[in-house]
């Protein structure tokens, strides 16, 4: 789960990591009042999940009522890449002396957590990856030893921190690292970490993602999600257990198993179509299970034909036959499935099919030759419409 | 000989006792799998079908002098099950169990890593499986047979897919490995890549990986500097958009790493044959073993 910027501080805020006073908004009044709470001037933040807000217009200084007013209004309902914004952060404004870089990865290939500083901050840290490599000093923390106050020195004098600041600097890697651990995060990242012309360090900005298979440890997470900002099909199918991820294209997919989904997607755009969405009805999945996978599926209005492909290990495929007819008859869709079942109970599910005899359900043997014909059936629905 | 599990495996179940742990215990000794224990913590004494349950994975060693782990229980408890088996002196432990935070699987990885007669296969995997000799997880074992093809993948499905294009040829397997589909597993494809080369029963190797991480390129440095016997390879995500998680914890194009593609130039630049699709890995195999 990505937090916005400002769910992202207050999760931080819990570990004493040194941040600028500010309060949440959704409309312009909230907006005022958080800033005559604080006190001018402030800054007025559009909470977006994505880069490039201050190109985009959506942070703005203000320094009286009337600013953050106009502000307000203006970055509410912005639309910045994609993303509209439907909350504003009020921050206390912070002069700046330098602008650092802070993160700590999950590095799955080391299999340790990589904590990362440079004095480069407030741009693109890739690019100084790229283009100035020493400016990055970065370590791997064993995760049962635990971030040392020497990790935090050699990160502090490696990347060249100013000298009065070394020590404020490791002291603020060592409070995000207790954050990173403490909330089973897999990303923590602070661009910029600035520090203020009387030497104090301060996380300026946050970007978190939490682990949501550690969930279970944290009930407070659930607070963090911003379900309004999820696409309304995914809304729906994490509602009903289902693993979904809606894609740009026209062809509905279910399958079984992420790999074998991931696969269907990629045969289906090397036969020239272009999917609608990824569907992990996962093992064994049941009739009740692929009804509602359907339905989800239909949802969406791209959508000009489905295709199933099921291996059956442990998951029947003459259940899934049964729950695609079922599916069929509550639901009567206006477009063509294909249908490709392999393994267990393979030959039953399809005298199962061929039984039900539903108009515009077309069987196929193999992943290739459905994938083709589904392709097919998408584009000749374009045609008719 | 197979590689991982086998005729000498002595199978204690963690999570035994549980719904799905009893269904897949009991079908994995149907096949012939040696299943000596469970364990359950305050089941001790009881048992499941004849198989002993015990309260710790120390007694279940002592008694029954088992060797190889399954792990079934949910996800909050299963870091834990796994550095237990580890502690008893387990040396290979196969955990099943999906769902377990990236921060558990961290620690676990650095706590085995200290021990080097131990192998974690999984978590989030279907288990291991040599036809005719042993099966340890979930994998259906009706579609493969003996044979020399040894195929090692982060996918449970896809594995059955390509295992049973391969079946239908008249191919057999040595042994299937699911190595799961999480940021940090167990066992990579490095390490079962290396046990195939060392196995005298795999004449091809089959590796299924996906987007996400480097396991994949690391295969490819890998193969080019150690592997003498032909690899054939699919990569599955190719069209995924990045950002997304497909599905696996661990199937994700994070910014520039991760992505299909690079897998497939790096695994072809060391002269490994990549499949565009299931079925063509299936055709290529067969050429190469000349079918």
């Amino acid at each position: 789960m990505d937090l916005l910027e400002y769910k992202g501080k207050q999760v931080l805020k819990r570990y004493d990591v040194p941040l600028s006073a500010g309060a949440p908004a959704a409309t312009v009044d909230e907006a005022v009042a958080a800033a005559e709470q604080i006190g001018y001037p402030v800054v007025v933040k559009a909470q977006v999940k994505i880069g490039g807000r201050g190109k985009a217009g959506g942070i703005k200084l203000a320094g009286d009522a009337d600013a953050v007013r106009e502000h307000a209004d203006a970055i509410l309902e912005m639309d910045i890449r994609g993303h509209t914004v439907h909350e504003l952060w009020i921050e206390e404004a912070t002069d700046i002396a330098s602008e650092y870089y802070a993160a700590i990865i999950f590095d799955r290939s080391a299999k340790a957590p990589l904590v990362m500083l440079s004095t480069q901050g407030g741009m693109d840290i890739e690019q100084v990856a790229a283009e100035r490599p020493e400016a990055l000093a970065t370590l791997h923390v064993d995760p049962l030893v635990g971030f040392q106050p020497f990790h935090g020195r050699r990160l502090a004098f490696e990347a060249g921190v100013d000298a009065d600041v070394v020590r404020p600097v490791g002291a603020m890697l060592a409070t995000l690292y207790a954050a990173f651990e403490g909330e089973d995060a897999t990303l923590l990242e602070i661009n910029p970490l600035v520090i203020t012309p009387d030497r104090r360090v301060i996380a300026l900005d946050a970007k978190v993602t939490l682990d949501d298979n550690a969930a279970f440890r944290h009930p407070d997470h659930a607070e963090l999600d911003d379900s309004r900002d999820a696409d309304p099909q995914e809304r729906m199918a994490s509602e009903r257990g289902l693993t979904y991820v809606k894609l740009d294209g026209d062809i509905g997919i279910f399958g079984n198993g992420a790999g074998l989904v991931m696969s269907t997607l990629d045969v289906v755009a090397h036969a020239g179509g272009a999917p609608a969405n990824f569907l992990d009805a996962g093992g064994g999945a049941k009739a009740e299970a692929i009804a509602a996978s359907v339905d989800v599926i239909l949802s969406n209005p791209n959508v000009k034909a489905v295709l199933f492909n099921v291996f059956g290990g442990i998951t029947r495929c003459d259940e899934v036959a049964r729950g695609i007819i079922d599916a069929y008859g509550l639901l009567q869709p206006t477009v063509p499935f294909v249908v490709r079942l392999d393994g267990t109970n393979d030959a039953e599910a399809r005298r199962l099919l061929a039984d039900a005899n539903l108009p515009n359900v077309h069987a196929e043997a193999t992943m290739d030759g459905a994938a083709a014909r589904v392709v097919e059936l998408a584009r000749s629905g374009e045609v008719s419409a | 000989m197979s590689i991982i599990v086998g005729t000498d495996t002595r199978l204690v179940v963690s999570g035994l006792t549980g719904r799905e742990g009893t269904y897949h215990a009991l079908n994995n000794r149907s096949y012939g799998t040696n299943v000596v224990a469970g364990v359950t913590p305050g089941k001790g004494g009881q048992d499941v079908e004849g198989i002993p349950v015990f309260n710790t994975f120390r007694a279940a060693v002592a008694e029954t002098g088992a060797n190889t782990a399954m792990i079934f229980v949910p996800a909050r408890f299963a870091a834990d099950s796994i550095l237990e088996a580890e502690d008893a002196g387990i040396a290979t432990i196969i955990a099943i169990t999906e769902g377990i935070p990236a921060h558990d699987e961290l620690k676990v990885f650095n706590v085995l890593k200290r021990n080097p007669d131990v192998r974690l296969v999984g978590p989030n995997c279907p288990g291991v499986l040599s036809p005719g000799k042993a099966n340890v997880g979930i994998i259906p074992a009706q579609f493969f047979k003996p044979g020399n093809v040894g195929v090692v993948s982060r996918s449970g499905t896809l594995t059955y897919q390509i295992g049973n294009e391969l079946a239908r040829s008249g191919f057999g397997n040595s042994t299937i490995v699911g190595i799961g589909g999480d940021p940090v597993p167990g066992s990579s494809f490095v390490d079962v890549i290396a046990l195939f080369e060392a196995d005298p029963e795999t004449e091809l190797i089959v590796m299924s990986g996906e987007i996400g991480g480097s396991a994949e390129e690391e295969a490819a440095a890998y193969i080019a500097e150690n592997v003498s016997k032909p690899v054939v390879a699919y990569i599955a995500g190719l069209t995924a958009p990045p950002g997304k998680t497909m599905g696996h914890a661990g199937a994700i194009v994070s910014g520039s790493s991760g992505g299909g593609q690079a897998k497939i130039d790096a695994l072809e630049a060391v002269g490994v044959r990549v499949g565009r699709t299931p079925t063509q890995v299936a055709e290529i195999a067969m050429e190469i073993l000349g079918a």
